[in-house]
């Protein structure tokens, strides 16, 4: 028997999500051969967001935790970003 | 067991899984930091950063993403296993998760061993005559990609005491927060990784 109210996440579901990060690999592989100029660091960084993010919400079970641990853990995900992109705003800004 | 049992197993979960995750907060802002000085020293020596890349070899970090995200779909699956009661598949995903990290640190020694045949390492004399940028990226990459190592390995004894617990049955249907905790960690591992790989393979 499992815990009551926990849910159960279905092996084809994890199978899909493994299939996007890897087709999503490829992608960011394949994108350094296009030349984005300034836009490649942007590119591979977003990317790499998108990655995490499908990492988070499936194979960590975000999607399916409770209001307040899907709160904190955006919050501190934003607050991640933010420290990351405002210090790059302020070196490429001087 | 009980209605009030029930409750109790719930929250006790609820609140093991918030001190994880606090945490893998703090594991996030340790490396979120040499993030940013790896972007910083980026932006200030593109061009020796844009060269020192070039040796690192992009297939072995292709094939190393390839194994941490397999490996983050064994663990996830390994919790669904566990919650269904099929304690073998369980034990068979966990494993399989340990010999994918095996061959990603088995790929990371060829690696590492390879730069060290060239006297690429900390400290080294070669290191020391190249240009600066150059420096400080071998630094950085050994810095940072050592780091994960270790964290690597630390997921795969947190891995091993599970295939222990599940085995002895203190890690069963009804109690396996100690295999949700080890999978978050392993999972930020890999979280590490996604960034790691972009930030010093591909950006040459």
């Amino acid at each position: 028997m499992n815990k009551e109210g926990s849910h159960i996440s279905s092996y084809t579901s994890h199978a899909v999500v493994l299939i996007a990060l890897l087709a999503l690999t490829a992608i960011s592989v394949a994108a350094t051969e296009w030349h984005f100029g300034a836009f490649t660091v942007g590119v591979a960084l977003l990317i790499a967001s998108i990655k995490v993010a499908t990492v988070i919400i499936n194979f960590m079970h975000v999607k399916h935790e409770s209001l307040f641990i899907k709160a904190m853990v955006s919050g501190v995900f934003a607050l991640f970003a933010a420290v990351i992109v405002i210090t790059f705003i302020d070196y490429y800004l001087r | 067991m009980s209605v009030q049992a029930i409750h109790n197993e719930r929250i006790d979960s609820e609140t093991g899984k918030l001190g994880m995750w606090i945490f893998l907060f703090t594991e996030l802002f340790l490396f979120g930091g040499l993030f940013l000085v790896y972007a910083v020293f980026r932006a200030k020596y593109s061009a020796d950063f844009h060269h020192a890349a070039e040796e690192l070899n992009t297939f072995i970090g292709t094939l190393n993403t390839v194994f941490l995200l397999v490996s983050s779909m064994t663990v996830a699956m390994s919790i669904t296993a566990i919650q269904k009661d099929e304690k073998n598949l369980a034990l068979f995903l966990v494993g399989l998760t340990v010999l994918l990290a095996g061959l990603f640190m088995l790929n990371k020694y060829f690696e590492w061993s390879h730069k060290f045949e060239f006297k690429i390492y900390p400290g080294s004399e070669v290191l020391k005559n190249l240009p600066q940028g150059e420096l400080l990226f071998f630094g950085l990459y050994y810095m940072m990609t050592g780091l994960h190592a270790l964290h690597v390995l630390i997921g795969m004894i947190l891995l091993l005491i599970n295939i222990v617990k599940i085995k002895n049955g203190t890690v069963n249907s009804n109690h396996y927060l100690h295999l949700e905790n080890s999978g978050l960690y392993w999972h930020l591992v890999d979280l590490i990784w996604i960034f790691l790989f972009p930030l010093l393979y591909l950006i040459t």
